[in-house]
C-alpha cells in the first residue's frame, strides 16, 4: 500500500453551482480535471498522491444534483444525494427496499453521511496494486500484478477477467441493476440515459474505466422505474469486517411471485467481476418454479458455472453459490421487504 | 507530442509500456496523405506506360502464349484473402476502441492474430518449396528497374527493364509487410501468454518488465505501421489502372496482352512463351 502523506498536492478547486458550469469546467480543463463527489474515493487517490489533478471540480454545491423525487411511479435520485438520505427516504424504504438494504450496508454511518449514491456506483476499483500506484493495465501499463501466481488476490474477480482482475466494490450497484435503474449522464453534447446494467464496463471493453462515463461527463441522476416496486427483495453482503468494509461478495435480488411460484426475478452479484454480474441464466431457470430449497440449490449451482478463481479467491465460488441460494430462499440470513 | 509511453516497474525503474496512440493517428494521416498525394499526381502527371504499338508487336512475337496467363494459384489466392480478412479484423479490433467504438475486442483480436500467424507460416513454407521464392524480393539487381520506373512516373520514355512477375511497387510493399507482419505476429504470440485463452496457461513472468515493454512497443509500432500500409494497399487495389492485378488475385490469371504490356517476358517466363530464355515460373 502506498504511504498516506499528510498534505495533498496543491490543486485549483472549483465549486460550480450548476451542472452546466461544472461541464464547462470539465471541458475547459480536460484530462487535468478531477470530479469530486462525496470525496471518499477521491481523497484516497489524492492523499496517496497516485492521482495528481491540477483542477478539482467539486459537485457539492450543485443543488440540482441532490434529492429524491417521485416520477412515473418510480424515483429519480440526484447523483449527489447522500447515502443516508437514500436509506431514510420513505418511498425507498416502502417500495424499493432493495436499494435501502444495499445503501445501509455501505461502509459506516459517517461515510454514508458523506458518500453519495452517484459516487458509490461510479467509484474506482479497490484493487490494491492499482490503488497503490503500480503501473498495471488499469493504470495504463501492460501488466496485471494481481493476476500472477504469487499475487495477493483474495478480493479479486472470479468471472470475466480480461487481463485485469479488479472488481467493482459498490454495494448499491447490484441493487440498482436488479431494480433495472437508468443512469442519467450529461456531457457538453447533451444528456444520455443508460441502463444500469450497461453503465458498468469490464476490462475487455475498456481496461482503464469502470463505467461508461467519459472525461467531461457527469452522472447526474439515477431513475428507478416502477417495474420492480414492491417486489420481494433480498440483499446480503459478506465482508471481512462487519463494521466497515467493502464486499467480498454481495447479492441483490428482486422476485415477483406468481401464485406459489417465482414469476419473474432479477438477481445480481457484486464483487465477483469488474461489473455487477446479472445472472440472466438463473433468472430464466427459476421463473415458474417454486421458491424452495431445490430451486435455490439449482440456482446456486448455475450461478457459479464458468467461475475461474485466482490463487487466493477460490472461496468466492462457494460464497457466491450460497449467497445466491439464500437470495432464492429469501428467508434465511437476510432481510425481506415487500 | 509523446510517441512512447513509460511507466515505473515495481522496482522503481522507468520502463517502456506502450506506444502513444498519437502514432496511430499519425499513421492514419500518413496513409490518407499518401492516397491523396498519389491520386493527385496520377491525375495530373504524364506517366508513361508501354505504347500500344509496342505491345501489339510483342503480341505478334509471342503468339504461342495462352490467352490467359496464370498469375496466382488457388492456394496462393486463398492465403492472400485469409490473411487480408485476418488483417482487417486485427486492425479494426485494435483501433476501433481507440477511436471510441468500444466492444469486447481482445478475443476477436487474438483469434485473428492466430489465423494471421498460421497463414504466414503456411505462406513461408508454400513460397519456399512450391513457388518462385525470389520473384517477390527486391535487391541490388532491381536498381535499373527502379530508375526506369521512376523516370516513367516522371513522364519520360525510357527503354529500361519492365518488371518480372511482380511490379517493383509490389515487391517493395511485400518487403514492408514482411517486416511489419513478422514483428506484429512475433510480438503478438508472446503477448498471448498474458491473455486468458483456452490454449495455454497464462505466464506473466515470461519476460521481465523492460522486455515486455519492448514487446508491446514493437507490437504497437508494427500495428500502426500496418494501418498506413493497408490504406496504401487498398488504395492501389481499387485504382482503375491496377484492377487487372486485383482481378488476378480473385480469378488467378491475367490476359496475354496485360502480361506483355506490364511485364518483361525475359524476367517472367510463362509456359508457351517460345522465345524466352528464362525458365517458366510457378504461380505465386
Amino acid at each position: 500500500m502506498a504511504v498516506i502523506r499528510d498534505v495533498i498536492p496543491a490543486f485549483e478547486l472549483f465549486q460550480p453551482a450548476s451542472v452546466d458550469d461544472a461541464l464547462r469546467l470539465l471541458d475547459q480543463h480536460g484530462a487535468d480535471a478531477w470530479v469530486l463527489a462525496g470525496g471518499l474515493d477521491s481523497m484516497d487517490w489524492l492523499k496517496d498522491r497516485i492521482k495528481r489533478p491540477r483542477y478539482v471540480v467539486d459537485l457539492s454545491q450543485i443543488a440540482e444534483l441532490r434529492g429524491i423525487k417521485e416520477a412515473n411511479g418510480g424515483l429519480e435520485i440526484g447523483a449527489m444525494t447522500p447515502l443516508t438520505e437514500v436509506v431514510r427516504h420513505p418511498v425507498v424504504r416502502d417500495r424499493f427496499g432493495l436499494l435501502m438494504l444495499a445503501a445501509e450496508l455501505v461502509a459506516s454511518p459517517q461515510i454514508r453521511n458523506q458518500g453519495t449514491i452517484g459516487g458509490n456506483v461510479t467509484q474506482d476499483t479497490r484493487c490494491w496494486y492499482y490503488r497503490g500506484g503500480w503501473n498495471c493495465y488499469r493504470a495504463g501499463g501492460n501488466t496485471c500484478y494481481a493476476d500472477t501466481p504469487t499475487a495477493v488476490n483474495r478480493e479479486h474477480a472470479i468471472f470475466d477477467a480480461d487481463r485485469c482482475v479488479a472488481v467493482s466494490p459498490s454495494d448499491t450497484a447490484p441493487a440498482l441493476v436488479a431494480l433495472d435503474a437508468q443512469m442519467v449522464i450529461r456531457g457538453k453534447n447533451g444528456e444520455r440515459v443508460v441502463p444500469a446494467e450497461q453503465y458498468f464496463i469490464g476490462p475487455g471493453v475498456d481496461i482503464t474505466r469502470m463505467t461508461v462515463i467519459k472525461h467531461g461527463e457527469l452522472l447526474t441522476a439515477i431513475r428507478i422505474p416502477a417495474t420492480w416496486a414492491g417486489a420481494q427483495f433480498y440483499f446480503e453482503k459478506v465482508r471481512d469486517r462487519q463494521v466497515w468494509d467493502f464486499p467480498l461478495v454481495n447479492v441483490a435480488s428482486a422476485i415477483k411471485p406468481d401464485g406459489g411460484n417465482i414469476g419473474s426475478a432479477r438477481i445480481v452479484v457484486g464483487a465477483v467481476s469488474c461489473v455487477p454480474r446479472r445472472l440472466a441464466n438463473v433468472e430464466a431457470a427459476i421463473a415458474g418454479k417454486p421458491r424452495n430449497e431445490a430451486t435455490a440449490d439449482m440456482a446456486g449451482k448455475m450461478a457459479v458455472e464458468g467461475a475461474q478463481p485466482l490463487r487466493y479467491n477460490g472461496y468466492k465460488v462457494p460464497l457466491m453459490r450460497n449467497l445466491v441460494k439464500r437470495a432464492i430462499r429469501g428467508s434465511e440470513g437476510g432481510t425481506w421487504t415487500s | 507530442m509523446d510517441l512512447l509511453r513509460w511507466g515505473r516497474d515495481p522496482w522503481g525503474e522507468w520502463v517502456l509500456t506502450h506506444i502513444s496512440w498519437n502514432l496511430f493517428w499519425g499513421s492514419l494521416f500518413a496513409g490518407i496523405l499518401f492516397f491523396v498525394a498519389h491520386a493527385s499526381y496520377m491525375f495530373l502527371s504524364a506517366h508513361r506506360k508501354r505504347a500500344a504499338a509496342e505491345t501489339d508487336a510483342l503480341e505478334a512475337k509471342f503468339k504461342s502464349l495462352p490467352a490467359k496467363i496464370p498469375r496466382h494459384s488457388l492456394v496462393a489466392r486463398l492465403f492472400h484473402w485469409v490473411m487480408a480478412a485476418a488483417m482487417f479484423v486485427l486492425l479494426f479490433t485494435a483501433f476501433l476502441p481507440i477511436v471510441g467504438v468500444q466492444f469486447p475486442w481482445v478475443t476477436w483480436h487474438w483469434i485473428a492474430g492466430l489465423v494471421l500467424t498460421a497463414s504466414i507460416l503456411f505462406h513461408i513454407v508454400h513460397a519456399t518449396f512450391w513457388l518462385d521464392f525470389w520473384s517477390i524480393w527486391v535487391g541490388p539487381k532491381d536498381i535499373p528497374e527502379f530508375k526506369a520506373e521512376i523516370l516513367r512516373e516522371l513522364g519520360h520514355e525510357v527503354e529500361g527493364p519492365k518488371p518480372g512477375k511482380y511490379p517493383l511497387g509490389n515487391r517493395l510493399y511485400h518487403l514492408a509487410i514482411v517486416v511489419a507482419g513478422l514483428l506484429v505476429v512475433g510480438t503478438g504470440v508472446f503477448m498471448m501468454s498474458r491473455v486468458r485463452t483456452p490454449l495455454f496457461t497464462r505466464n506473466p513472468y515470461l519476460f521481465r518488465d523492460s522486455t515486455w515493454g519492448l514487446t508491446y512497443v514493437g507490437h504497437g509500432l508494427a500495428g500502426v505501421g500496418l494501418v498506413g500500409l493497408v490504406i496504401a494497399h487498398v488504395y492501389f487495389a481499387v485504382r482503375p489502372e491496377k484492377w487487372w492485378i486485383t482481378k488476378s488475385m480473385i480469378f488467378g490469371w491475367i490476359t496475354r496482352r496485360q502480361y506483355l504490356e506490364h511485364h518483361e517476358p525475359s524476367r517472367w517466363a510463362v509456359a508457351g512463351g517460345g522465345t524466352s530464355s528464362a525458365k517458366p515460373s510457378q504461380n505465386v
